[in-house]
C-alpha cells in the first residue's frame, strides 16, 4: 500500500472521482497548469484537460457563484479557495445561496459541490494565510463541514463529499499537509460523513479535536501518558453532521473533558460541543469542561507557536482535568 | 428625440456597441410611440398569433400588478413587487429564448415565468406560501421558483444570481450543450461586486450568458445617476470583452430584436452580451415603499404616456391584429383566472410543520430529527400560522 502525505491524497481522490464521474470539475485560482500552490490539483489539467480543471479570474464570489451555476446544471464541482482566509469575499455566495438553495426552492434546486480550502495556522503566514473559519460554516444550516487530519481520511472523505448531495465545505489542514503521511488504499473506498474515530483509547479524559490539532493532541498524550495518565483521543473528522453518539458515549465512560481547536476561543466550535456535552451528558462528568483554544485575537506572525494549542498547553489541561 | 431608423448595434460589432453605449440618450428603437416600425429597421420575424400571445402576457402582468397590490393594502397578501411598465422586458427575453435554455430571474420579472408555463396558480400559491406552494412557504412572495421551467430561485440580495447564471451558461459550455442562460437584474446590481465578477468571468470563460440590465432608473429611492458615473450601464460590458446594447426597454420589438441577436451569438460560441433596457419602475420598489417620498410624480406621469403595452397595441393594430373584443375576451380569461387562483390559494392551509426541517440537506440528519422532534412534541405558539 503507497504511503501518501495529505496532499497526495487529495490529489490520488480527485483523480479517482473524475475518472470515475466526468460531471467532476476542478476550478479555482492557479489550480490548473500549475497544479495548485500546495499542488493538490497537480497533474489533473494535462489528464483531464482546461475544461474540466479550469484557471479562474481571481475572485473567491466568482468561483464559488459559477460553482453554483454549474452543480444546478448538473456538474459536480469541486471549487478550491486557496486558502480558507480568502473565503470571505465569497460568504455571502456560500452562505446565503449555497447553503440556502435545495430550502428556498423547495427542494427543487439542490447544489452539490466540495468546497475545498485549506485551514489553520502553523505554516508562519500571518493573519491571512492562518486562520480557521470552520464556525462560521458549521453554524449555517445546510453545509456540512468535513475536516480530515491524516491521508486516509482525507481521500476517503473526500470521495464521500464528491459523491453526496450536499455542499460541502471540506477544510485542509494545510500545517500538517505533508507532515502527515499514512498508507493510503490504492483505488475507491470511502470514509462515511459523520462518523468520528476514536484515534487513541483512553480511560481518563476525553479530549475532542479535529484536523491538525489532533496531532498537538497525539503529542500531549505522550507527555500525559509519561505522567500517569490515560486520555482517550476523538477526531471529529466531521464537525457537521457531528457524531453526537460516539463523543457521548466517551463522555460517559471518562467524565472528563477537553476540547482543542485552533479557532478563536469564543463561539469557536468548542463552545457548540461544550454546550452538547452539557446538555446530554452534564450528571456524567466528574470536572469542568476545558477548552484549549486559540486567543480571542487575530492570528498573530511572529508568535504562532504560542498562540496556537501546543502540546504542552494541551498536557497541561489534560493533567487538570484528570486530577480536578 | 430619438433618431428613426439607426442601425441596430449588432453585437458582434463591438465598435459600435462601445459607440452606442456611449451615446447615453440613444436606445436602439424599432417602434416609435405611435407603434410604427422605424424606417430602416431590420424588424425581426413574429408570427401573428405569437404577437397577440405576447399582448396578453404582457396584459397579464399588468392585470395581475394592479389587482395584487390591491390585495397587499388590503391585508390579504403581506407582499407584492410590481412591474408596471416593464413589462416588456419579460416578454422580449422570454421570446427569444427556447424552454431549454436557463433564466435566472431578479424579482421583477414574473412575465417570463408565465410565457415559460407557470402558471397564475402557481404564482398565488408562491405569494400566499399555501400548502401548494412550489417552494413549501420558504420565502417571502415573489421569490418563485420553477425547475420544470429552467428558471432559478429568485435571491433578495441584488446581483448574486449573476455569477451563478454565468456558471450555469459554463457548464453548458463544458457541457457541449447550446443552452444559453438569461440573467435579468436591475441597474442598482451593477454597483455589486458579483455583477462585476460574473461580467469578467463570464467574458475570460466566453461564456453563452446575456445579461440583461434592467435600468428602470431607480434601486429603492437611489436614483440611477448615484449609481454609475459612467454614461449609462451597457458601457461596463466593454471592459469585459463584451458587446454592450443599449435598447429601448418599452419597445418589445427592439428587446427581441437585440436578445435574438445576443442569443444568436453565445449559441455560436461567440460569448456572452450585455443588454441594458431602459425603462421605468412606475409604481414602488415594493409594497413596503412610498416613491412619493423620494421622487417627482411628474416623472412618473411622462412615463405612463411612453407605455410598453400601449405600443404594442397600437403596432398590433397597424398590423391588423388587435380588436377591442379580444382585448375584453383576454381580459375576462385573466380576471377569472386570477379570481380562482385567489380563491384557490387562499382556502389552502399552510405547508405541514416538517417542511421547516425537510430540504436543509438531502436527508434529516440526526441533529434535525431531534430538532423536528422537539417542535412536534412542544408547545405551539399562540401566534402560529396553525400547520401540523
Amino acid at each position: 500500500m503507497p504511503v501518501y502525505n495529505i496532499i497526495q491524497a487529495v490529489n490520488d481522490a480527485l483523480r479517482l472521482e473524475m475518472k470515475r464521474d466526468n460531471r467532476v470539475v476542478v476550478l479555482g485560482e492557479d489550480v490548473g497548469k500549475f497544479g495548485g500552490v500546495f499542488r493538490a490539483t497537480s497533474g489533473l489539467f494535462d489528464e483531464f484537460g482546461p475544461d474540466r480543471v479550469i484557471d479562474t479570474p481571481l475572485a473567491e464570489a466568482g468561483i464559488i457563484g459559477a460553482a453554483i451555476g454549474m452543480a444546478l446544471y448538473g456538474l459536480r464541482p469541486v471549487p478550491e479557495i486557496q486558502f480558507a482566509d480568502f473565503i470571505y469575499p465569497a460568504y455571502d455566495q456560500i452562505v446565503n445561496e449555497l447553503a440556502k438553495f435545495r430550502y428556498r426552492s423547495g427542494g427543487q434546486y439542490p447544489c452539490p459541490m466540495v468546497i475545498r480550502t485549506p485551514y489553520g495556522g502553523g505554516i508562519r503566514g500571518g493573519h491571512y494565510h492562518s486562520q480557521s473559519p470552520e464556525a462560521y460554516f458549521a453554524h449555517t444550516p445546510g453545509l456540512q463541514v468535513v475536516i480530515p487530519s491524516n491521508p486516509y481520511d482525507a481521500k476517503g472523505l473526500l470521495l464521500s463529499a464528491m459523491r453526496g448531495e450536499d455542499p460541502v465545505i471540506f477544510m485542509e489542514p494545510k500545517r500538517v499537509y505533508r507532515a502527515a503521511k499514512g498508507e493510503v488504499p490504492e483505488g475507491d473506498y470511502t470514509v462515511p460523513i459523520g462518523k468520528a474515530a476514536i484515534v487513541r483509547e483512553g480511560k481518563q479524559v476525553t479530549v475532542l479535536a479535529y484536523g491538525s490539532m489532533i496531532h498537538t493532541c497525539l503529542e500531549a498524550a505522550k507527555a500525559s501518558e509519561s505522567e500517569g495518565f490515560d486520555p482517550e483521543i476523538i477526531d471529529l473528522r466531521t464537525l457537521l453532521p457531528l457524531d453526537t453518539e460516539t463523543i457521548l458515549e466517551s463522555v460517559k465512560k471518562t467524565g472528563r473533558v477537553v476540547i482543542v481547536y485552533e479557532a478563536p476561543k469564543t463561539c469557536g466550535y468548542g463552545a457548540e460541543l461544550s454546550a452538547l456535552i452539557a446538555e446530554k451528558a452534564l450528571m456524567y462528568l466528574e470536572a469542568p469542561i476545558v477548552r484549549v483554544a486559540g486567543f480571542d485575537t487575530p492570528f498573530p506572525y511572529t508568535l504562532e507557536n504560542e498562540y496556537l494549542p501546543s502540546p504542552e498547553r494541551v498536557s497541561v489541561a489534560i493533567r487538570q482535568t484528570a486530577t480536578f | 428625440m430619438l433618431a428613426k431608423g439607426q442601425p441596430r448595434p449588432m453585437p458582434s460589432d463591438a465598435e459600435t456597441s462601445h459607440e452606442m453605449s456611449h451615446q447615453g440618450g440613444q436606445p436602439y428603437r424599432i417602434l416609435d410611440e405611435d407603434g410604427n416600425t422605424l424606417p430602416g429597421a431590420d424588424v425581426p420575424v413574429v408570427p401573428d398569433a405569437d404577437c397577440l400571445k405576447l399582448y396578453r402576457g404582457m396584459l397579464q402582468v399588468r392585470l395581475i400588478d394592479d389587482r395584487y397590490i390591491k390585495l397587499q393594502r388590503q391585508g390579504r397578501l403581506g407582499f407584492y413587487m410590481q412591474s408596471t411598465g416593464e413589462e416588456a422586458t419579460h416578454f422580449g427575453g422570454a421570446y427569444a429564448l427556447k424552454l431549454s435554455d436557463w433564466v435566472f430571474p431578479s424579482y421583477r420579472e414574473p412575465g417570463i415565468a408565465f410565457w415559460r408555463g407557470y402558471t397564475v396558480q402557481d404564482f398565488t400559491n408562491q405569494l400566499y406560501g399555501n400548502s401548494a406552494d412550489p417552494i413549501k412557504g420558504r420565502q417571502m412572495p415573489v421569490h418563485h421558483s420553477a425547475r420544470w421551467i429552467n428558471l432559478v430561485s429568485i435571491s433578495s440580495p441584488v446581483g448574486t444570481q449573476i455569477p451563478q447564471a454565468v456558471g450555469m451558461a459554463w457548464a453548458a459550455k463544458i457541457s457541449k450543450k447550446d443552452d444559453v442562460a438569461l440573467v435579468y437584474f436591475g441597474e442598482g446590481a451593477t454597483s455589486t461586486g458579483e455583477f462585476h465578477v460574473g461580467m469578467n468571468f463570464a467574458g475570460v470563460g466566453k461564456a453563452p450568458c446575456i445579461f440583461f440590465c434592467r435600468n428602470n432608473g431607480w434601486a429603492i429611492s437611489t436614483s440611477q445617476e448615484k449609481q454609475t458615473a459612467s454614461a449609462g450601464f451597457a458601457v461596463k460590458a466593454l471592459a469585459y470583452g463584451m458587446p454592450g446594447v443599449v435598447v429601448d426597454g418599452n419597445d418589445l420589438l427592439a428587446i427581441i430584436a437585440v436578445m435574438q441577436d445576443a442569443v444568436k451569438r453565445a449559441r455560436a460560441g461567440e460569448g456572452p452580451t450585455m443588454i441594458e433596457a431602459r425603462t421605468y419602475r412606475r409604481g414602488g420598489h415594493s409594497s413596503s415603499d412610498d416613491p412619493s417620498q423620494y421622487r417627482d410624480p411628474a416623472e412618473v406621469t411622462a412615463w405612463e404616456t411612453n407605455d410598453p403595452i400601449e405600443r404594442w397595441r397600437r403596432y398590433l393594430v397597424k398590423r391588423g391584429l388587435w380588436t377591442q373584443a379580444i382585448h375584453d375576451q383576454y381580459a375576462t380569461e385573466i380576471t377569472e383566472e386570477m379570481m380562482t387562483a385567489l380563491k384557490t390559494a387562499e382556502a389552502l392551509g399552510p405547508p405541514s410543520l416538517d417542511t421547516i426541517f425537510s430540504d436543509v440537506f438531502a436527508q434529516l440528519p440526526p441533529h434535525l430529527v431531534e430538532q423536528q422532534a422537539e417542535l412536534l412534541n412542544g408547545p405551539r405558539p399562540k401566534t402560529g400560522h396553525g400547520g401540523h
